[in-house]
């Protein structure tokens, strides 16, 4: 059989390790949405006193090479501690499968979201973070760069689609430069609110497109 | 890969080529390879445009149609690009700038008006209702007395839907305005008559009938206001420059006559037994599009809490080649705009399966991919967090 996935994506897309659920979690998170055509859901547990990760599930509803990430990083992050396990990136993941098409980029990526905002959710409940910080363009410029460019298979910031960001009581207004009739801006500009408006001290998120 | 063991179900993408149309194709590459321009030059020449008109009167004649109203295009792409863009060309100062089309329509028609709004047109896309028919009244209501031209598909590409072109073709008539229809997958697999039917351009093509890909045909009913699109030389009526694909035309003929009614009914039964045992065996499925009112090759089916791509993988994997609606699928990253314009959400539209049906299928081939597609949707489903409640509920 001809693929556009690695021999390696298609095993761990037969046969996902890790699947599944764990009732009474230490940690989990949902990121991505039908909407966005990928979810996955991430459960760890974590040793109390060694913060290390013992045992980690997840589930997905999207394509290949989102099942394949899951699976893959669910065995990267598996008896690493919250810190090293935070650190995993979405290249890291991606090179241990073999390479992923730049088109699937964002279908992968969320995977990766899910076990760092699962680590969060653990690290919120377990009150290892400290209060609430307003948003700043730090803050959202970093949330962009978990967007990805379709075209690229990178980032929106590093492959400088960002033309500007303004954030004014609540409402961040986004700039990228593409043409409005491009192929990819209703991908994009749903990817950009997803990331974007959860961020708690946000209400609404407007993007626009330079022609 | 396609090899013998293949089960090609996606015969609206592309189907396999009948060893009869090669065999007439045959000769026009060796023996027979002058092209008609040059009729007056050599004999060879002549013998090129006999075949070539013969073909065409082949064509036209299964549109009811005279053969100098049917052209040869590279495609169905090609032909409505010159449908539409040709008619707002000739028209474009003569009687205004407004369109009208469907929200469903394929990309060459869809494409074509957002190039032509770009272009100083106005287009109305009109809304379909849930089973994808366009609304007549609105239809009605839509035309101007600056339309030029109605643009309305004769059956979807995706989900099969077959509309009323009689009742379209009426209205256009009665308020005096062109009628185009895409009839790239019904054409000689339903009747459309001319003489019955007002319409006045219709797009038809090869590939999806078991001919050749690369050759399409435009119907222009006589007298109606098209201009040139593609410039050069005086071919195809002087309405299409470019040297005439000979092989490609005598194939596209040769195939559309080795297309039975017995063949589109044995095609309808395994449309008919697709859906039912589908529907029936494997819960939480919707149908795409209406039940009879749809193309007989035609079905599609969206499978709830699972994504397309992900199922048409593992099919492959089995040995069936199938397509989705799914976003992950497309080089657009955006779901089916036809899932959508039905009214159907993300999750519908990336769930979406569409099987298409050709000669080279049979009733195994259908029970064979129902048994595979039952475990594939099990599996997927065990993986999902959606509708997981609903699935425990069930067990």
């Amino acid at each position: 059989m001809k693929s556009p996935y690695s021999e390696t994506v298609l095993e761990h897309f037969r046969h996902p390790h890790n699947v599944g659920k764990i009732e009474n979690a230490d940690g989990k998170a949902i990121e991505g949405s039908p909407a966005c055509g990928d979810m996955v859901s991430v459960y760890i547990n974590v040793h109390p006193d060694t913060k290390t990760i013992t045992d980690i599930k997840f589930e997905s509803y999207g394509c290949a090479s989102n099942i394949a990430t899951g699976s893959i990083i669910t065995e990267l992050a598996k008896g690493k501690t919250l810190d090293e396990a935070k650190k995993i990136s979405w290249k890291q993941a991606s090179d241990a499968l073999g390479g992923l098409p730049k088109i699937k980029a964002h279908c992968s990526v969320l995977a990766v979201e899910g076990l760092r905002s699962a680590i969060e959710n653990y690290e919120e409940s377990h009150g290892l973070i400290k209060e609430r910080i307003p948003t700043t363009l730090e803050i959202v410029r970093a949330r962009l760069r978990k967007v990805m460019n379709p075209m690229a298979g990178l980032d929106l910031v590093r492959t400088n689609l960002v033309q500007d960001i303004e954030i004014d009581k609540g409402t961040v207004r986004v700039v990228v430069n593409l043409p409005e009739d491009h192929q990819f801006t209703p991908a994009i500009k749903e990817e950009i609110i997803e990331k974007i408006k959860p961020l708690w001290d946000i209400k609404e998120v407007i993007v626009e497109f330079t022609q | 890969m396609l090899d013998k063991t293949t089960v090609y179900l996606d015969n609206s993408a592309a189907t396999r080529l009948d060893e009869r149309v090669l065999e007439a194709m045959q000769p026009y590459f060796f023996d027979k390879y002058a092209v008609a321009t040059s009729e007056f030059a050599y004999s060879q020449g002549i013998e090129a445009r006999e075949s070539l008109d013969n073909a065409r009167e082949i064509l036209a004649s299964n549109l009811g149609a005279a053969p100098d109203e049917f052209i040869f295009t590279s495609g169905s792409t090609e032909s409505s690009n010159i449908a539409l863009k040709g008619v707002a060309l000739a028209l474009d100062n003569k009687k205004g700038k407004h369109l009208i089309t469907s929200k469903i329509e394929d990309f060459p028609v869809l494409n074509s008006a957002k190039a032509l709004e770009k272009q100083g047109f106005q287009v109305t896309y009109l809304d379909v209702d849930s089973d994808g028919f366009v609304i007549l009244d609105k239809l009605r209501e839509s035309i101007t007395k600056e339309t030029i031209l109605v643009s309305i598909q004769h059956a979807n590409q995706e989900i099969g839907t077959i509309q009323d072109i009689e009742q379209i073709g009426h209205i256009c008539r009665e308020k005096d305005v062109l009628f185009h229809t895409d009839a790239t997958h019904t054409f000689t697999r339903i009747p459309l008559d001319v003489k019955n039917i007002p319409v006045d351009l219709i797009t038809v093509a090869g590939h999806t009938i078991h001919g050749p890909k690369g050759i399409g045909g435009l119907y222009i009913r006589q007298g109606t206001a098209i201009a040139k699109w593609i410039d050069g030389g005086f071919q195809e009526y002087d309405l299409r420059a470019g040297l005439e694909n000979i092989p490609g035309a005598i194939g596209f003929a040769r195939a559309s006559e080795l297309i039975t009614p017995q063949e589109t009914e044995q095609l309808q039964k395994m449309r008919d037994h697709i859906i039912t045992r589908i529907l029936s065996e494997i819960p939480d499925t919707t149908l795409n599009g209406h039940r009879w009112q749809r193309l007989p090759q035609n079905a599609n089916i969206s499978f709830h809490f699972i994504e397309g791509e992900s199922i048409t993988l593992h099919l492959d994997m089995h040995g069936f080649a199938v397509s989705t609606g799914s976003a992950c699928f497309s080089r657009s990253l955006e779901g089916s705009h036809v899932i959508f314009g039905i009214g159907g959400d993300h999750e519908r539209a990336h769930g979406s399966i569409r099987f298409t049906f050709g000669r080279f299928n049979n009733m195994n081939d259908v029970n064979n991919l129902v048994q595979v597609l039952t475990e594939i949707v099990k599996e997927l489903r065990s993986i999902s967090p959606l509708g997981k409640e609903k699935q425990e509920e069930k067990e």
